[in-house]
C-alpha cells in the first residue's frame, strides 16, 4: 500500500496518494493521473502514460512506404485524417512528389470536416463527463452526421485511408458538395441549441470558469500548441504560419480568447468549428476542376531518396508534426510523430492541476483535449 | 460569448417532444454508402492469380491458394487469393494493385461466429457463387455473414485513375513512317537510360511473364536490374536462358508481353524493348559475362543451321565444355533471322553481335557450307558425337496459281534485299499473303519503290485471304503498314496472274473469300466464285508461308525420321529425334515458329545432348 509508505515518509498524515484512472468515469482513453492530495486540494499530480502503447513508429519501420499509409491513421482514432495528411506531406517532401491543385482544396475540405467531426466528438467527451448528457448525445449525433460524410467520400466511417502520397484516393462522388453543405447547415443550425445548454449555461460557466489556468508565458514554455494556446490569447495555428493544402487560399480566421481557462478553451473549440464550417463553404466555392492524384511510384520498387524531413499541420488538437527519414529504402529508416497531447497530456497537466480541486481533475482534462492514444503512439 | 444564464438550457426542453433521430436497426435500415470498404469480392474470370494483392497487403492478410479446377494457362495461373478477416484492416490496397481489376470490395461488413476458421475464405463474386449472394429478397441481416451475402452490393472498387500501377508504357522513340520508309533506317531507335528505368519501373514483378516465355527468361530479375541500374546484372540474368539478346531484343514474338498483367487494363511492360536496352548498352558481351566454359569433354556436336536454335544450342553446349561446330549454307550466322527480318527492324551487325559473341566461347562457324552438298549428313554422324537439326523453315511456298511461276518468292525476296544485291521492283506490287513475312515483303517493296523511284507514284498492296479480324500479322505490323501507306486487300483470293500479250504481268485476278477455316478450324478456304476483282500489278511477291528442306537426309535415314501429326519431326523430352544420336529443335519441330521457343527447344536438346554424351564412356 504506497498510501501508508508516503505518510512514512513524509510524516504527513493529511497527504494521500491516489490514482485517477485508468479506470475511471471521468477518464477518457487509457491514461490515468497518479495524484498527491491534501483534502481534495491537489498537490502534485503525475501523468502515467504507456496504457495504449502499440509501437507505432517502429513498426513503420518495417513497412514499405505505401504499406505505412493505412497504418497511420490508427494512432489517433478520434480524429485519424490529420495522421494520414502528415504522413502524405512527410513523404511527398521526402520524394519531392507534386500535389495537384484540386486535391489540395479537397484535402483542406476533407480536414476541416475531421477538425468539426474530432471537435463534436471532444464537446461529447466534455460535456459527457460533466453530466450534460443531452449535449453529449447532440455531439454524438452530429458527428455521425460527419462520419457519413466521410463514408460517403473514403468507403470508412472511422478509418478513412483517404490522403495518400501524390494528392487523395478518390474524387468527390455525385453530388458530394451538396451534401456537405446540407449536414454543415443542419449541424450549423443547432448552434444556439448548444450554446443555451452548454457554452452560455451557468452550471457550466461556474464549473469550467478560472480552472486549469495558464498564463501565455507558461503555456508557451511548457509547449502549448492548438486551442490551449489560443485560448490564452495567442494568434497561432499552423494553417496560418505555414499554410500548407489549400489554406492560403481562402480568407479566414483565428479564434482565440484571453483568459487561458478550461471555460476559454472549450470556447476556442466551439468558433473554431464554426469557422471550419465557414472555410468549407468558401473551398467548396474556389475548388478546381481537375486530377486529384499524382501517380505515386510502383510501390513494389519505391525507394526514396536518402534524406529526412520536418513537416507539421494543425491538428484539431494542435500541432502535429512528423520527423522522418529515408536512408535510400523502400522503408523509411526512422519515424517519429511530435503530438499535441504529448504535452497538453504530460507537462501542462502536470502543472495546472496543481493546487486544483480534485473534482475538477477530468474537466481539466477534457479542457485540454487529451487523446491518450497520441502520447503512447 | 453571451452572459452565461442558469434559464436558458431550459429551452432543450422542447426536444422532448421532437421524433428521436436514433435509428431503430435492424427494424430501420441504414445503407452503407456505395463506397464503403466491406468483404471483398473477386472476379475469378479477370483474376490472373499474379498475387501483387499479397504483396501489397500490409497486414499480410492475403495468401495464394491453389486452385485445382481451374485449368492454368499463359498469364493466367490457377491460384486465387485467400483473406483472413482476423488481419484484414480493409484499407483496400489489395484492390488499387489488382492489375486486372478483379479484386473489390463489397458493401457487407457482417460476419458473428463461432468458428474462426470462418474468418479465412476465398472471396468469389456473385457469377461464380451463387449460393452466397442472394437477391435483395432472399437476403436477411439477421443471417448476413461471408456465406449469406447481398448479390449487386459492390462497393470500393477499382479505378484506373488511381490505380498504384502505371497503365501507360514509356512511349518507344521511333523513326516516322514518312522519313523512315525512305530507307533502311532501323525504325526503332531504343530507349535511353532514363526511358529504360521509367519502364522497367512498371514491372510489378508477379512473373506471369516468366512462365508464358517459352525459354522461361528470368524477366523480373533482367528487369529490375535496370530499374536499379546494373545493366551488367541484367545482362547476366538474360544469358542464362538466353544467349541471343540483341537478336531477341528486336524481333521476339513477346509472349511475356502478351501474358503481362499490365496488358490487361493498360499496356504490357515493354519486355522485350528492355532487353534491346541492355543488350545495345554493354558493347562487350564477354567482358561483362566473364563466361568460363567447362574443361573439355572431348565430346563434338554438330549443328545444322545458325538460327536462334542452333545458335543457343552451340551456346549451351559449349559452356559445357563440348566441341560444337555449326554449319550453315549463308555468309553467316542468324539463319532465317539474318534474311528475314528486314533490316529496319533487325540490322545485320545486331545479329553479328550476338554470334560473334558465341564464336568467341569457341564455337567453330562454317558458313557458306550447304549439308547435302558441301558436306554429307552421313559425315556429319559418322564425325560427330551428336548432331542437331535446327534447319528451320528455309523455302517459300508458292500459291501455284496459273502462271504463278512469273511471280517472286518471298525469301529470295528478302535474302537479295538484305545480304544480297537489293532487287528492282515494279512501280505497283501485289504481295499475297497477311503475315507477317508478307508484311515485311510489302513493308521492304515500299522502301525500294521510294528509293528506286524517287519522285513518282507508287504503289504497294497485300491481298489475304484471311479478312481484317482474323490476319496473321501482328497488330503492331499492321499498323506500322498503314501508317506506311500500304494498301490491304483482305479477304480476297488469288485465282490467276494475269498477263499481257508480251508475257509480263498485268495483274492478280482475286476471287471473294467466303471463308478461311472450316468448322473445325482447319486451314480450308471457300470462295464466292462470282465475285472477282483484278489488282493491276508490274510484279507479284508471294508471300504465303514456308516449308522445311530434309533433302539433305538420305532416304533409308528419312523414313525412319517420325513425324507429328501435324507434320513436325517428333522429338522426345530430350530433344531426340527417332534417329539415334540425332536432335531436332525449332521450326521443324514446334508449332510457333518463332525465336525464343527455337531457343526452349535448344535448351532442352542441349540438356538431353549433354546427358546423353556424359553417360557415354
Amino acid at each position: 500500500m504506497p498510501q501508508i509508505t508516503e505518510i512514512a515518509k513524509t510524516g504527513s498524515q493529511r497527504e494521500l496518494e491516489m490514482y485517477f484512472g485508468p479506470q475511471h468515469l471521468g477518464m477518457v482513453g487509457n491514461f490515468s493521473i497518479t495524484l498527491k492530495v491534501e483534502g481534495d486540494r491537489i498537490l502534485k499530480a503525475t501523468a502515467n502514460p504507456g496504457y495504449l502503447h502499440r509501437g507505432f513508429e517502429k513498426l513503420m519501420e518495417y513497412r514499405t512506404w505505401i504499406q505505412n499509409f493505412p497504418i497511420v491513421c490508427r494512432i489517433n482514432l478520434v480524429e485519424p485524417d490529420h495522421m494520414e495528411m502528415i504522413y502524405a506531406m512527410g513523404v511527398e517532401k521526402l520524394a519531392g512528389i507534386e500535389v495537384p491543385e484540386r486535391a489540395d482544396y479537397v484535402r483542406s475540405i476533407y480536414l476541416e470536416l475531421a477538425r468539426v467531426g474530432s471537435h463534436l466528438f471532444g464537446l461529447w467527451a466534455y460535456a459527457n463527463m460533466l453530466g450534460f448528457d443531452t449535449v453529449a448525445q447532440w455531439a454524438m449525433y452530429h458527428r455521425d452526421l460527419v462520419l457519413d460524410l466521410f463514408e460517403e467520400l473514403t468507403g470508412g466511417r472511422v478509418y478513412h485511408i483517404y490522403i495518400w502520397p501524390g494528392g487523395v484516393r478518390r474524387d468527390f462522388p455525385k453530388g458530394f458538395k451538396d451534401k456537405i453543405v446540407k449536414t454543415l447547415h443542419s449541424i450549423g443550425g443547432c448552434v444556439p441549441d448548444y450554446d443555451d445548454t452548454f457554452f452560455n449555461n451557468r452550471l457550466f460557466y461556474d464549473r469550467a470558469h478560472g480552472i486549469g489556468k495558464l498564463s501565455q508565458e507558461q503555456a508557451k514554455s511548457l509547449g502549448a500548441v492548438g486551442q490551449v494556446l489560443r485560448a490564452t490569447g495567442m494568434k497561432y495555428d499552423i494553417r496560418r504560419v505555414e499554410p500548407y493544402a489549400a489554406y492560403d487560399k481562402v480568407p479566414w480566421d483565428v479564434p482565440t480568447r484571453e483568459d487561458g481557462d478550461a471555460y476559454s478553451r472549450i470556447w476556442v473549440v466551439r468558433d473554431e468549428m464554426i469557422e471550419s464550417v465557414h472555410m468549407i463553404f468558401k473551398l467548396l466555392d474556389a475548388m478546381p476542376e481537375g486530377s486529384v492524384y499524382n501517380r505515386i511510384p510502383n510501390p513494389f520498387k519505391w525507394k526514396i531518396p536518402p534524406g529526412e524531413a520536418y513537416v507539421r499541420c494543425e491538428s484539431s488538437r494542435g500541432e502535429l508534426g512528423l520527423y522522418m527519414v529515408s536512408n535510400g529504402e523502400d522503408k523509411p529508416y526512422r519515424v517519429h510523430f511530435r503530438t499535441p497531447s504529448y504535452s497538453h497530456g504530460l507537462t501542462i497537466l502536470e502543472k495546472v492541476l496543481e493546487s486544483e480541486s480534485v473534482a475538477d481533475v477530468g474537466n481539466i482534462m477534457i479542457s485540454l483535449y487529451v487523446v491518450a492514444p497520441e502520447i503512447d503512439r | 460569448m453571451g452572459k452565461p444564464n442558469i434559464l436558458s438550457p431550459f429551452k432543450a426542453i422542447r426536444f422532448l417532444f421532437q421524433k428521436p433521430k436514433t435509428l431503430r436497426y435492424p427494424f430501420e435500415k441504414k445503407e452503407p454508402a456505395l463506397r464503403y470498404r466491406g468483404f471483398h469480392l473477386n472476379d475469378w474470370d479477370k483474376c490472373t492469380g499474379c498475387g501483387n494483392c499479397v504483396d501489397i497487403c500490409p497486414n499480410e492478410a492475403i495468401i495464394m491458394v491453389e486452385m485445382p479446377e481451374i485449368e492454368p494457362e499463359a498469364g493466367k495461373k490457377n491460384e486465387r487469393p485467400q483473406l483472413d478477416y482476423g488481419r484484414c484492416c480493409f484499407c483496400g490496397l489489395c484492390v488499387d494493385i489488382c492489375p486486372p481489376g478483379a479484386l473489390s470490395l463489397s458493401r457487407d461488413f457482417f460476419h458473428i461466429h463461432f468458428d474462426t476458421d470462418t474468418f479465412t475464405f476465398i472471396p468469389k463474386d456473385e457469377e461464380r457463387d451463387k449460393e452466397t449472394f442472394l437477391p435483395a429478397e432472399k437476403y436477411s441481416v439477421l443471417k448476413a455473414s461471408l456465406t449469406h451475402r447481398k448479390k449487386d452490393y459492390e462497393g470500393f472498387s477499382s479505378d484506373l485513375d488511381y490505380a498504384l500501377f502505371e497503365p501507360e508504357r514509356v512511349p518507344m522513340p521511333e523513326v516516322p513512317a514518312e522519313e523512315r520508309k525512305l530507307s533502311f533506317i532501323e525504325q526503332v531507335i531504343g530507349y535511353n537510360k532514363e526511358e529504360a528505368k521509367r519502364e522497367s519501373a512498371r514491372c510489378l514483378e508477379c512473373k506471369l511473364c516468366e512462365e508464358a516465355c517459352p525459354a522461361h527468361l528470368k524477366i523480373s530479375d533482367y528487369i529490375n536490374a535496370i530499374y536499379e541500374d546494373k545493366p551488367d546484372e541484367s545482362l547476366r540474368k538474360i544469358f542464362e536462358d538466353n544467349p541471343i539478346p540483341a537478336i531477341c531484343g528486336r524481333i521476339c514474338m513477346k509472349y511475356c508481353e502478351t501474358a503481362c498483367s499490365l496488358s490487361i487494363r493498360g499496356e504490357a511492360l515493354a519486355v522485350r524493348w528492355l532487353k534491346r536496352y541492355t543488350s545495345d548498352v554493354i558493347a562487350d558481351y564477354k567482358k561483362t559475362l566473364e563466361l568460363k566454359p567447362k574443361p573439355s569433354t572431348g565430346k563434338k556436336v554438330a549443328v545444322i543451321g545458325a538460327g536462334p536454335g542452333g545458335l543457343s544450342l552451340a551456346y549451351f553446349l559449349v559452356l559445357k565444355g563440348h566441341k560444337v561446330v555449326v554449319f550453315d549454307a549463308l555468309s553467316g550466322g542468324g539463319g532465317m533471322i539474318r534474311i528475314g527480318p528486314p533490316a529496319y527492324r533487325l540490322p545485320v551487325e545486331s545479329i553479328d553481335k550476338d554470334v560473334n559473341h558465341i564464336a568467341s566461347l569457341g564455337v567453330k562457324f562454317r558458313f557458306n557450307t550447304k549439308v547435302g552438298a558441301d558436306v554429307l549428313f552421313k559425315d556429319l554422324l559418322r564425325d560427330y558425337d551428336a548432331v542437331y537439326l535446327g534447319i528451320g523453315t528455309s523455302v517459300s511456298r508458292s500459291t501455284r496459281v496459273k502462271n504463278a511461276e512469273k511471280c517472286i518468292l518471298a525469301l529470295d525476296f528478302l535474302q537479295k534485299n538484305k545480304i544480297g544485291k537489293p532487287v528492282k521492283v515494279g512501280k505497283e506490287v501485289v504481295v499475297i499473303g497477311g503475315g507477317n513475312v508478307a508484311m515485311d515483303v510489302a513493308r521492304e517493296t515500299l522502301r525500294l519503290q521510294q528509293m528506286q523511284y524517287s519522285g513518282e507514284r507508287t504503289i504497294t498492296k497485300t491481298v489475304s485471304l484471311e479478312n481484317w479480324d482474323e490476319l496473321p500479322a501482328s497488330e503492331d505490323e499492321i499498323e506500322e503498314s498503314k501508317e506506311e501507306g500500304i494498301e490491304f486487300n483482305p479477304a480476297w483470293g488469288p485465282k490467276e496472274v494475269v498477263l499481257d500479250d508480251k508475257g509480263k504481268i498485268k495483274g492478280l485476278q482475286c476471287k471473294k473469300v467466303k471463308s478461311v477455316f472450316d468448322e473445325k478450324g482447319r486451314f480450308n478456304p471457300t470462295f464466292h466464285e462470282d465475285q472477282e476483282k483484278l489488282l493491276s500489278g508490274d510484279m507479284i511477291i508471294e508471300a504465303i508461308g514456308q516449308g522445311s528442306d530434309f533433302s539433305f537426309i538420305p532416304e533409308e535415314m528419312m523414313e525412319n525420321l517420325e513425324f507429328t501429326e501435324r507434320r513436325k519431326v517428333k522429338v522426345d523430352e530430350n530433344g531426340q529425334t527417332s534417329l539415334p544420336k540425332v536432335f531436332a529443335g525449332g521450326d521443324i519441330v514446334n508449332l510457333n515458329l518463332d525465336a525464343v521457343t527455337a531457343i526452349a527447344d535448344a535448351k532442352a536438346a542441349a540438356q538431353g545432348i549433354d546427358k546423353a554424351l556424359s553417360s557415354q564412356v
